[in-house]
């Protein structure tokens, strides 16, 4: 375990302080992917407001049946990465080793069953530029642009959020080697807070992503 | 009662001669390029943004040649183009927005906070090292054929129709964004987290306000134009369609969300300079600024509501007119902020004791060009008038009078103000006042006769022009050449002074501020020990009340 | 250079008066305030030097009275600027109910106009002083942007939609058009005029412009007998520029005058050697048994009809059918 003498770095008065500045840097940094991802649901407000009908009809598209468990097995991993920032606190190696381990493999988890999507998807003809087939949905008098349109944001949205659980999982890993050399102590365990931190908020993003991209069809989807 | 001024005196006392101070404590390049010294870092990015700043200056030399005359005949209309886009991105993305905030800022701020360096100097390393590689993606790019797009990359222009270099530029301003928001994220960790002890917010020196809310609008704005690029690189390799109208998409999307940046960020384009002078002229008009909290505050609401103004750049772009009207509404509305700057810097100097130093010079400079700059803002933004003089050169000379004349002024005051900090010597008082002076006249020279081509209706960005705007044309080349003199002046005596000046000692101007009252060059942690602070900024006194401490 | 140079631009629509007006309000405006604010810093750096005696005071550090007379202050005035702005963006902006549509198509790097009867051209826009014309326009390419200084407007022609603008125009003459968005190479020369005529000429121009006219079926065999190789306006041509020919006189050759009617023309395409121009080489072949007589008419009906700077654009780089003079006509005249 580090001292408080090792881990202070120079700028800083006291741990307390560089303790403070981290935190406050986690949140200046995921104020800046708030307006990045803020854009592109901009972006998908205004074309879903425009073709409405389309978005509607492509959304039914989707695998709520995947995409809605998947958002369980996200939800599970935020609770455990939660427990892994308590047990650094308390000082548990075992708990945060376990935890952390466990978000992991949840995150892994989510990862794949996306990436299955994704295989069904190009397998339907669904994605935009590398396989996409646009006469079903002319002749159900779609017009397969704006078809398209509403997959690129699908693709774009769930793929940055996925190359943001891909950066969470590799800190993981980084974290898990630290924790295995118990590196954090209840002095000082500011690191697995950020990283937590960063793994929550790729979580609430995909709260957002699942009704916006996946149930904006349902309902007509029960009604006929 | 005598009215004389008191001359502060330095709290320090003289250091001794072989004094430790950052530039001494190591030697090699290494010591250098992995530095985690915020000073050392200042120095690093003030090289590199003063080498962008030739080349853009380079460009729009070229520019200035090929107008000399109306047929377009030095250059093909190709190179024209690709000349003003790379003079407008160079200037923009590698010098201008980093210039204060990245070299003076990095250099200052911790020291007026009273802290050993920023919050995250690891981070802050990363930050010029992300520079630099943008800055050689950009110059990659310059010589695999440069870009053609002006730098607001409209499409489907950008997406369709040019063939020339727009990724590369795009990734290249892409990581350029992120060098300014790890730079903006540790100044506000720094001044919320790091103030020495009794250093309230409103004992804060207005410059670390105006970086503070600098940084706001970086952390906040700079991810949109990320993304924005990302979306249109994808465009551009794949044709996605988000901006194709072929394809369901709306060009003019694009334009909102190039300017949901861009206009925020014209504002970190000149809030860096406002904080300089608000100090420049505080020290040598020896007063403390006029209506301290109202100039904060006024960064503050120019940051924020920066935000809400974007749709003046769409007056003519297509949007509605109901748009247009709440945009030109609120683009008056965050005139008012600057205004109130403006009277307060000019309310100052009344009953001070002003000299004539340089860095004042460059502050009155500003005051007055910034003004001129800042009201022609509000002619554009009066839909009448805008719908005329939008895409001419008026806006031309609006935007130049404000970021030249405002904002470079600014920053050659905060360079010849702080560099006998930085660099422990004076620089040559004569020279430099010459150039100030120079520039000062070229200046003019240069940007006024477009005021002029711009309400005759001459369009920006062309290669060739109607004849009867050569003559003022003529003249704001003439006006450029000397301009150009003027900033080759300071590059030649600011190196000079290095090695042949005699040395400043810790407060050469008498001011007050923390960063004064150590050592010149300072120590690696800036301070011996952590200084205490008791009162408010900008406590000039008269020498009676001075002797009576 | 400095002949044609000029400091306000010339006012040519109704909409440019109330432009001007209030262009001139802002300057008048900001002048004052530019100069006030000059003259203060100006003033107080002077007499607040250091070392001036007696009135430094370095207390006075602000005053809530003051901060907020010059923050009331200026936002009133800004008000206005508002307000004038806006009530002249609306005019700008919606077109009356009874303007005439003409449409407007933009491509790099031309503007092409379709008037309501079918009457086409290419970076050329005519026009009836005193009546409201209202542009419908849309882009093949990218973003141009319709540009008419001397009526104090422009909008913006974007891909995919339709943009109007409209304007009274109230002066005769000839204007600059210019694409004032950036749309690549030539962004520079997608130029053009805009010219305003007399309501009774510009019927003229749109009669010899209609479809199936004879002056427009005259302009197709003038190019299709590559006439325009020699008769072009760009550069030193082989031939007279024919703009503005019929009813003048033309000195000829040895002297003579001639007045150039119908029967002149004829001669000069059946027989051009009957009577040469004088300054040029009689190298313009004979087109008898080429052209028919219906076509020499409606040559001739679009001679008539060619205005100032209507010659259309040499765009075809083939040579001119020149018939080298025969040699019993040696030192002819050598320009
Ligand atoms: C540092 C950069 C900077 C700054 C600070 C500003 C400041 C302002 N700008 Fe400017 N602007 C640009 C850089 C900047 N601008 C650039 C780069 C472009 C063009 C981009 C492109 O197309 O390439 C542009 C374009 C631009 C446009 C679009 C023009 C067009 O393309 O058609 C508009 C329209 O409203 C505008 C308005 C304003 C206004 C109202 C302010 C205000 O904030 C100004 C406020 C200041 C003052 C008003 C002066 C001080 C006030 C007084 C002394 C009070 C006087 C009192 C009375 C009159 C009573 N700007
Ligand atoms: C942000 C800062 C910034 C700065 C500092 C400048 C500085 C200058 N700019 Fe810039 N300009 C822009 C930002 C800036 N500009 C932007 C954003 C655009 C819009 C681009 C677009 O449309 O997309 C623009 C466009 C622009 C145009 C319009 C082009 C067009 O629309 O066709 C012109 C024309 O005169 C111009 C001129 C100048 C001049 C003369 C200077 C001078 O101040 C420069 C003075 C510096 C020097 C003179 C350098 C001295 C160095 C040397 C002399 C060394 C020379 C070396 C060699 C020749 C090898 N600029
Ligand atoms: C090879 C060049 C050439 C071509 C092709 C040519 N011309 Fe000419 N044209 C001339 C020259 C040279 C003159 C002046 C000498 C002359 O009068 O013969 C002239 C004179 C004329 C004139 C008299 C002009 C005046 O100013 O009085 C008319 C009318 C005319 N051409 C019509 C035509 C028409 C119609 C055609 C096509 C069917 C045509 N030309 C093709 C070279 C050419
Ligand atoms: Cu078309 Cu510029
Ligand atoms: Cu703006």
């Amino acid at each position: 375990m580090q001292t408080e003498h090792e881990v202070l770095q120079e700028q800083f008065e006291d741990l307390e302080q560089q303790h403070e500045a981290s935190t406050l840097g986690m949140w200046t940094f995921l104020a800046t992917e708030v307006l990045f991802f803020g854009v592109i649901f901009t972006g998908y407000t205004v074309y879903r407001l425009s073709y409405p009908e389309e978005f509607r009809r492509a959304s039914q598209h989707l695998y709520v049946t995947l995409g809605g468990p998947n958002t369980l097995v996200l939800i599970t991993s935020s609770l455990t990465m939660a427990l892994a920032v308590r047990g650094a606190q308390v000082g548990s190696r075992r708990t945060q080793l376990t935890c952390l381990a466990l978000t992991m493999l949840l995150g892994l988890i989510f990862l794949g069953v996306k990436f299955t999507e994704y295989y069904i998807e190009y397998r339907a003809a669904l994605i935009p530029v590398l396989r996409f087939d646009e006469t079903p949905w002319a002749q159900q008098g779609l017009e397969p642009a704006h078809v398209k349109l509403f997959f690129v944001f699908y693709f774009i949205m769930t793929g940055l959020h996925a190359v943001h659980m891909i950066i969470g999982i590799a800190l993981l890993g980084v974290l898990l080697v630290l924790a295995g050399r118990s590196w954090f102590s209840p002095v000082w365990y500011t690191p697995v807070e950020m990283v937590g931190l960063y793994w929550h908020f790729v979580d609430v993003i995909w709260i957002f992503l699942l009704p916006l991209l996946y149930l904006i069809g349902q309902q007509s989807l029960r009604m006929g | 009662m005598s009215t004389a001024v008191a001359e502060p005196q330095a709290r320090a006392p003289e250091p001794a001669r072989a004094e430790r101070n950052y530039l001494n404590v190591s030697f090699g390049v290494m010591s250098w390029l992995f530095t985690r010294d915020h000073k050392r870092i200042a120095i690093l990015y003030l090289v590199s943004i003063t080498l962008m700043f030739f080349v853009g200056g380079a460009f729009a030399v070229l520019i200035r040649l090929e107008l000399m005359t109306p047929e377009g005949d030095l250059v093909q209309p190709e190179t024209y183009n690709k000349l003003f886009s790379m003079h407008g991105i160079i200037m923009v993305w590698f010098f201008l927005i980093p210039s204060i905030p990245a070299t003076i800022g990095n250099f200052v701020l911790p020291m007026m906070l009273g802290a050993k360096d920023l919050a995250f100097p690891r981070i802050n390393l990363a930050s010029w090292w992300l520079y630099i590689l943008a800055a050689l993606v950009m110059l990659w790019a310059v010589i695999h054929g440069g870009v053609d797009t002006g730098w607001t990359f409209y499409p489907p222009f950008s997406t369709d129709a040019t063939r020339t270099e727009v990724n590369a530029t795009v990734l290249s301003i892409f990581i350029a964004g992120f060098s300014s928001i790890f730079t903006a994220m540790n100044f506000i960790v720094t001044v919320h987290r790091m103030r020495a002890p009794g250093l309230t917010w409103f004992r804060l020196p207005l410059f670390v306000w105006s970086m503070y809310a600098t940084s706001l609008i970086l952390v906040l704005a700079t991810p949109v134009l990320a993304i924005t690029l990302v979306l249109l690189a994808l465009e551009r390799l794949f044709g996605v369609g988000i901006f194709d109208p072929k394809l369901g998409g709306d060009p003019v999307l694009f334009q909102h969300l190039f300017w949901f940046y861009s206009h925020p960020a014209v504002y970190v384009m000149i809030l860096p300079g406002m904080g300089v002078v608000s100090e420049v002229i505080s020290c040598f008009a020896r007063k403390p600024v006029f209506g301290y909290k109202f100039v904060a505050f006024a960064s503050l609401a120019i940051a924020l509501f920066g935000f809400l103004v974007w749709g003046h750049h769409l007056f003519v772009a297509g949007e509605s007119i109901y748009a247009a009207l709440v945009f030109s509404f609120l683009s008056y509305l965050v005139a008012v902020p600057s205004a109130i700057k403006v009277f307060n810097w000019t309310a100052t100097l009344y009953k001070g004791a002003v000299s004539y130093e340089t860095p004042m010079l460059y502050g009155l400079g500003f005051i007055g060009l910034f003004t001129i700059g800042g009201l022609t803002g509000l002619f554009v933004a009066a839909l009448g008038v805008d719908v005329h003089v939008t895409d001419t050169y008026f806006v031309v000379a609006h935007f130049h009078y404000i970021m030249v004349g405002g904002m470079v002024m600014g920053y050659m005051a905060a360079l010849h103000y702080w560099w006998p900090k930085m660099s422990g010597r004076m620089y040559p008082e004569g020279w430099a006042k010459l150039a100030a002076l120079i520039i000062f006249l070229g200046f003019n020279l240069t940007f006024f006769p477009q005021f002029v081509l711009g309400y005759l209706g001459m369009p920006r960005r062309y290669h060739a022009y109607a004849p009867e705007f050569q003559v003022l044309n003529v003249l704001s080349t003439a006006g450029a050449s000397i301009l150009g003199v003027g900033y080759i002046l300071p590059l030649i005596y600011l190196l000079w002074s290095l090695k042949y000046a005699p040395a400043a000692g810790p407060n050469p101007w008498g001011a007050t501020g923390l960063e004064w009252q150590t050592a010149s060059p300072p120590p690696p942690h800036n301070f011996p020990e952590t200084p205490v602070v008791t009162g408010p900024p900008y406590q000039y006194q008269l020498e009676e009340d001075a002797r009576a401490d | 250079m400095f002949a044609q140079m000029r400091l306000f631009p010339e006012r040519a629509s109704t909409m440019a008066d109330r432009v001007d007006a209030l262009f001139l309000f802002l300057l008048a405006v900001t002048g004052t305030m530019s100069i006030l604010i000059a003259l203060l810093v100006i003033w107080f750096a002077v007499r607040y030097r250091r070392g001036a005696r007696g009135r430094y005071d370095p207390r006075l550090k602000g005053s809530i009275l003051v901060e907020t007379l010059w923050t009331v202050g200026p936002l009133l005035v800004f008000l206005v600027m508002f307000f004038w702005g806006a009530s002249v963006y609306f005019r700008l902006y919606t077109s009356p109910e009874d303007a005439t549509d003409i449409y407007v198509v933009g491509k790099q790097w031309m503007w092409k106009i379709q008037h309501p009867d079918g009457q086409r051209e290419i970076n050329e826009l005519h026009v009836p002083v005193g009546q409201r014309i209202r542009l419908r326009m849309t882009s093949e390419d990218v973003i141009h942007s319709f540009f008419v200084p001397a009526f104090r407007t422009k909008h913006d022609v974007v891909p995919g939609r339709y943009s109007t603008l409209w304007f009274e125009p109230n002066r005769v003459g000839t204007y600059h058009l210019f694409c004032a968005e950036y749309c690549g190479t030539w962004h520079s020369r997608m130029i053009g005029s805009v010219v305003v005529m007399e309501p009774a000429q510009y019927q003229t121009w749109l009669d010899s412009h209609a479809e199936g006219s004879l002056a427009l079926e005259g302009r197709k065999i003038f190019l299709k007998y590559r006439c325009l190789s020699c008769h072009n306006t760009s550069g030193t041509p082989h031939g007279p520029p024919l703009e503005e020919l019929y009813g003048k006189l033309v000195l000829l050759e040895g002297g003579k005058r001639v007045t150039a009617d119908e029967d002149y023309i004829r001669e000069s395409i059946l027989q051009p050697k009957a009577k040469v121009v004088a300054g040029f080489r009689p190298i313009m072949p004979t087109f008898q048994g080429q052209v028919s007589e219906e076509e020499v008419l409606k040559l001739i009906a679009y001679i008539r009809s060619l205005g100032r700077g209507e010659t259309p654009p040499r765009v075809e780089e083939t040579p001119p059918p020149i018939q080298e003079p025969a040699a019993e006509s040696p030192g002819g005249p050598n320009p």
